[in-house]
This record gives structure tokens, C-alpha cells and sequence, in this order.
């Protein structure tokens, strides 16, 4: 079993902005919810059940080498700041942390990739949850890369499969194909201009769900949201992708629409809003990571509108998952306070936007690299 | 004549429109002179019709658009078998939980299932991949060499040119001779 110090850095390829769309589509994400045939799933476990789990899964990627050239990290046996790093990177859900996240459940740990940007989650709701996060919009790519894992487990490890239902999953909301597929995409267009709620209402409408920046259950910060299939059987993983990819198609169309119109009729109003957010980050003394958030928000839109000559996109996601609590906290090699915490987050934010150069005015910028 | 229109979430009827054998979505009650009488319609002979489908001009919609944590519940209270065989959870506990204890529960409560994701997914059948189980004998080489075939071609993309020569060696072992 590996600690963080053995993994690379891992798990964040999507962050380089470098995808298709990236301009509204910070990533894609296509998910896989299997179990092992003959196993109770993780809610109605033994220890022995999920340490068997555990045992298939470290033979695969012992043995294997699936996923390739991956680090398999149990949750039990590293810290919670380094827990909460995988959470933050968006790598482990909260389920897989446990409830209150202080004694993660039995058999819980990660297997992640240091070659592709895939992931298993092993012992969550079910037996293993197989992702693949990339940049920007890239339903197609995403799904080659998990099908492909997936038909190399399934090949060595038994699945709980039935010929009607499909794959099983824990929640039936899952079974079938046990495919979910999200794309995380920034609105601040579609907000500003009022058009999202109608857009999110569209969303739902046709059977997808949208969510907030971190998941399940959280609040939409920054203009950031989560559009994801909420049906898994009855189609083919790539006419659920397919439909699903076509709606974001359609939202990124609505976004960019949103984007000219304030430039159009607003261009005032839109102008200071970037530049106050840039400003803000470029000279606070402490930030909350929500204001961060909102922040990034308009300096993400000020870069995409061409108000702003840096910092590239890839600094900008950076700055969201570096300046959460847990990596923080690793930076500073112990745990802050609160007002600790935001006053590191501002220093943080600085050097990466000094390392990006200073901005007098529109045309005061240099060309941007990353920190 | 009162009209009422609401969408089905259980799309297993072909559409009464006229030579058309589409499956059913839109669902509509007719009542005249006191009789009432019911008929079903895809979304293109629901539209012909004049009948609303509530479907959004802009995104394309699939069959189901149910709030599937609500379905669970909706479903759930209406069956009542007994508990699984292999992990003992019962009806009950699943209606409190939303989760299912271990694979046989689908056999255990497999006809409220079906009509439970049915329900929630506007279909029963699975139609995504079609799973294989482990062939430790080697029985299925044409599947064996496909997936090396796959992993291959992504190695060659990936310029990792040590793996696609040992996985082009693997695949030479495995093809019959000429």
C-alpha cells in the first residue's frame, strides 16, 4: 500500500485547461459503479468482505498493473489532512471518507494512475467506482479510457451482473450500465444575463441533474456547476454520453451567446467587475475559499471575454484546488485556524499571480506561464 | 371534452397514432359525454395531435426525467416481500435506506424492482455493455486478442512503445498460425 508521499502528482492532468471548451468546460468526468459478484455491498459488509475487496483490487494493481502504473493508497492508513487532499482533488467522494470523516470505513482507498487520468475508488457505495476526469469537454475520450479499464478488471475479478439489469449497483438509481457522466462547466454569462435558471430548468427537464462545484448536496459557488446523466439503464453508455455531451453542447453554445451580450450592452459594468475580482486577489490580505471561488469567477470570465490578459486558465484551476483547507495546510506542514487559513489563501493567491506578472491596465500585462 | 395530459414514466406501450409503432411517452385520459377512454402517443403523434409534451425546444429529452430519490420512496411503499436470502436486508430497510444490501436482492425483489426502475429510468432492460465473466482458461481468445488489440493501439498513441511491443508479442502468441 502506498502513502501520499509515493503518489506524483496525481490526479490533477485536467487542471491544464487544455481541453476542448475549456473556455466554459473546466472537465469532464465519466464514472463506473461495479461490484464484485457474491459480495454484500459496503453498506451491508463485513470487514473481511471490504478487506477482500481491497485484497482484488491491490492484486490488480500489483500484479496487473491496472490501472497503469498506479498507486494504491488505503484510507485508514494516512492522515486526514492527506484524506482530505484526495477529497479536494476530487479523486475520493465524502461517502468514501466516511461520515464524519474522521475514521474513514474499513477497506476504503484510491488507486490512482500516474500515467492516465483515471482512478478507482474502492469500498464506496459499491465495490469499486472507476473515473476518468480530463479538461475541457471530452465525453468520448473519458468513456474510452474507463470502458477499457473496465473490460480489464472485469476480465480478471467477477462482477455482479444480470442479464436484464445489467451491471448491480448498491442504489438501483445506479444499475445498468452504472455510467455517470459530468461535466463541469462555469456560467457566469448565463447567471449574470438571468438566463440560468431557465437553462437549468432545461437541464432538468430532459432528464440530467446539475449540482454544485464540489458534488452531491453542495451549494453553487462561483457560477460553477456539475451537469450529469441522472439515468442508467434502458440505453448504451455512448448514447448516454452522447445526449448528455449534446445538452453541454448546447449550454456552452447559450453561455458564449450570454459572454457577447455583456460585452455588448455592459461592457462597463462587465469590464470593472473582472478587474475589481483581479484586483481583489491580487492585493488581499484573506480570503474565505467561497469569495475565492466567486472570484476566480470573474477573473475566469474577464480571461475568456479577452478583458484580461492573464493568468491562463490552467493558474486559475490551480488556484481552486491548491487553496482548499488540506493543501493549505500540507504547504504550511501544520494545521491553521481560520484566520490562518485566510490569510495563507491570500499570500498563496499573490505569489501565483505575481509568478504571472502585474497588470496595470488592459494592455499591462505579460504573456502567461504557469507558476 | 376535458383533455388531461401527463407523461408516463413506464414507456413499455407502442404509440396508438396511426402506423406508428414508437414507444408510447405521452399518456392522455379523454373524457366524453361522462366516458372516459385512454390512449398513448410518442412524442412526434402526441405533438401532431396538438397534445403538449412539455418538451423543452432546445435539449432533446429521454424517456425519464423522474427525481429518482423520490421514485424510491414512491415505489418502495407499495411492496412488500421478504427479506434477501444472502444478506437478510429486508423491503422495509431498503425503503428507509435507498440501498440495496448485495446482488441477490435483485432476485429477491425482482418484480418490484423491474416496476421500481422502470420508474426511475424509464426502462428495465439493460442495453450498455454486455458483461463477460473471467476466462481464466483462455477459452474466448477472440476477446482476449480484441482487448490486447485495444490496449495496443493506446500504447502506440501513447508513444509507450516498450508496452506495444510486448503487447504485439502477446498478441502473436495468442493469434492461430497462418
Amino acid at each position: 500500500m502506498d502513502d501520499l508521499e509515493t503518489v506524483p502528482d496525481f490526479g490533477l492532468d485536467w487542471l491544464d485547461g487544455a481541453g476542448p471548451d475549456a473556455d466554459v468546460v473546466l472537465s469532464t468526468r465519466v464514472r463506473l459503479a461495479r461490484n464484485l459478484a457474491g459480495r454484500p455491498y459496503v453498506s451491508r459488509a463485513r470487514r473481511e468482505d471490504r478487506e477482500a475487496v481491497l485484497a482484488a483490487v491491490s492484486r490488480l494493481v500489483r500484479r496487473d498493473s491496472l490501472p497503469r502504473e498506479a498507486s494504491l493508497v488505503s484510507m485508514e492508513r494516512i492522515g486526514a489532512r492527506a484524506r482530505r487532499i484526495f477529497l479536494e482533488r476530487r479523486l475520493v467522494s465524502k461517502e468514501l471518507l466516511g461520515e464524519d470523516r474522521t475514521e474513514p470505513p474499513a477497506g476504503a482507498a484510491v488507486a490512482v494512475s500516474s500515467v492516465d487520468p483515471v482512478s478507482v475508488m474502492v469500498n464506496e457505495e459499491d465495490h469499486l467506482r472507476i473515473q476518468c476526469l480530463v479538461s475541457g469537454l471530452r465525453f468520448a475520450d473519458a468513456w474510452e479510457l474507463v470502458d477499457e479499464l473496465d473490460d480489464e478488471i472485469g476480465e480478471r475479478v467477477a462482477m455482479a451482473y444480470h442479464h436484464e439489469f445489467g451491471y448491480l449497483t448498491a442504489c438501483p438509481t445506479n444499475a445498468g450500465t452504472g455510467l455517470r457522466g459530468s461535466a463541469l462547466v462555469h456560467l457566469p454569462g448565463l447567471v449574470l444575463t438571468r438566463e440560468f435558471k431557465k437553462v437549468l430548468r432545461g437541464i432538468a427537464h430532459v432528464g440530467l441533474t446539475f449540482r454544485g462545484l464540489h458534488g452531491e448536496g453542495s451549494r453553487v459557488a462561483g457560477n460553477f456547476f456539475q451537469v450529469s446523466n441522472q439515468t442508467t439503464l434502458g440505453k448504451s453508455e455512448p448514447d448516454l454520453l452522447d445526449h448528455l455531451g449534446r445538452v453541454v453542447e448546447t449550454v456552452i453554445r447559450k453561455e458564449r451567446k450570454a459572454r457577447e451580450v455583456l460585452v455588448r450592452d455592459a461592457s462597463t459594468v462587465t469590464e470593472d467587475k473582472v478587474w475589481r475580482a483581479y484586483g481583489i486577489l491580487r492585493h488581499a490580505r484573506a480570503l474565505t475559499y467561497e469569495e475565492l471561488v466567486n472570484l476566480v469567477s470573474g477573473v475566469r470570465l474577464g480571461v475568456a471575454l479577452k478583458l484580461l490578459p492573464v493568468p491562463p486558465v490552467y493558474t486559475l484551476n490551480r488556484l481552486m484546488i491548491f487553496s482548499q483547507k488540506a493543501h493549505l495546510e500540507q504547504a504550511a506542514g501544520r494545521e491553521l485556524s481560520t484566520p490562518e487559513r485566510h490569510a495563507h489563501r491570500a499570500e498563496y493567491v499573490r505569489r501565483a499571480l505575481d509568478s504571472e506578472g502585474a497588470l496595470g491596465g488592459r494592455d499591462g500585462g505579460t504573456s502567461g506561464c504557469g507558476p | 371534452m376535458e383533455k388531461g395530459c401527463s407523461r408516463v414514466s413506464e414507456p413499455a406501450k407502442i404509440c396508438d397514432g396511426e402506423n406508428c409503432e414508437s414507444p408510447a411517452v405521452v399518456y392522455v385520459k379523454q373524457i366524453v359525454g361522462g366516458k372516459a377512454s385512454d390512449y398513448c402517443y410518442c412524442r412526434a403523434c402526441a405533438e401532431k395531435k396538438g397534445i403538449s409534451t412539455g418538451a423543452s425546444q432546445e435539449f432533446e429529452a429521454p424517456a425519464s426525467a423522474a427525481p429518482l430519490e423520490d421514485e424510491i420512496r414512491v415505489s418502495a411503499a407499495t411492496c412488500p416481500p421478504g427479506p434477501c436470502s444472502f444478506c437478510r436486508l429486508t423491503w422495509d430497510a431498503f425503503k428507509q435506506s435507498g440501498r440495496l444490501g448485495c446482488p441477490e436482492c435483485y432476485a429477491a425483489f425482482e418484480p418490484n424492482l423491474r416496476s421500481l426502475l422502470r420508474r426511475v429510468h424509464g426502462a428495465a432492460l439493460h442495453a450498455g455493455k454486455v458483461y463477460l465473466p473471467p476466462d481464466p482458461a483462455g477459452v474466448d481468445i477472440d476477446r482476449r486478442i480484441g482487448t490486447l488489440r485495444r490496449r495496443l493501439r493506446r500504447a502506440v498513441e501513447a508513444e509507450d512503445f516498450e508496452t506495444a511491443a510486448q503487447l504485439r508479442d502477446r498478441i502473436l502468441e495468442m493469434e492461430p498460425a497462418e
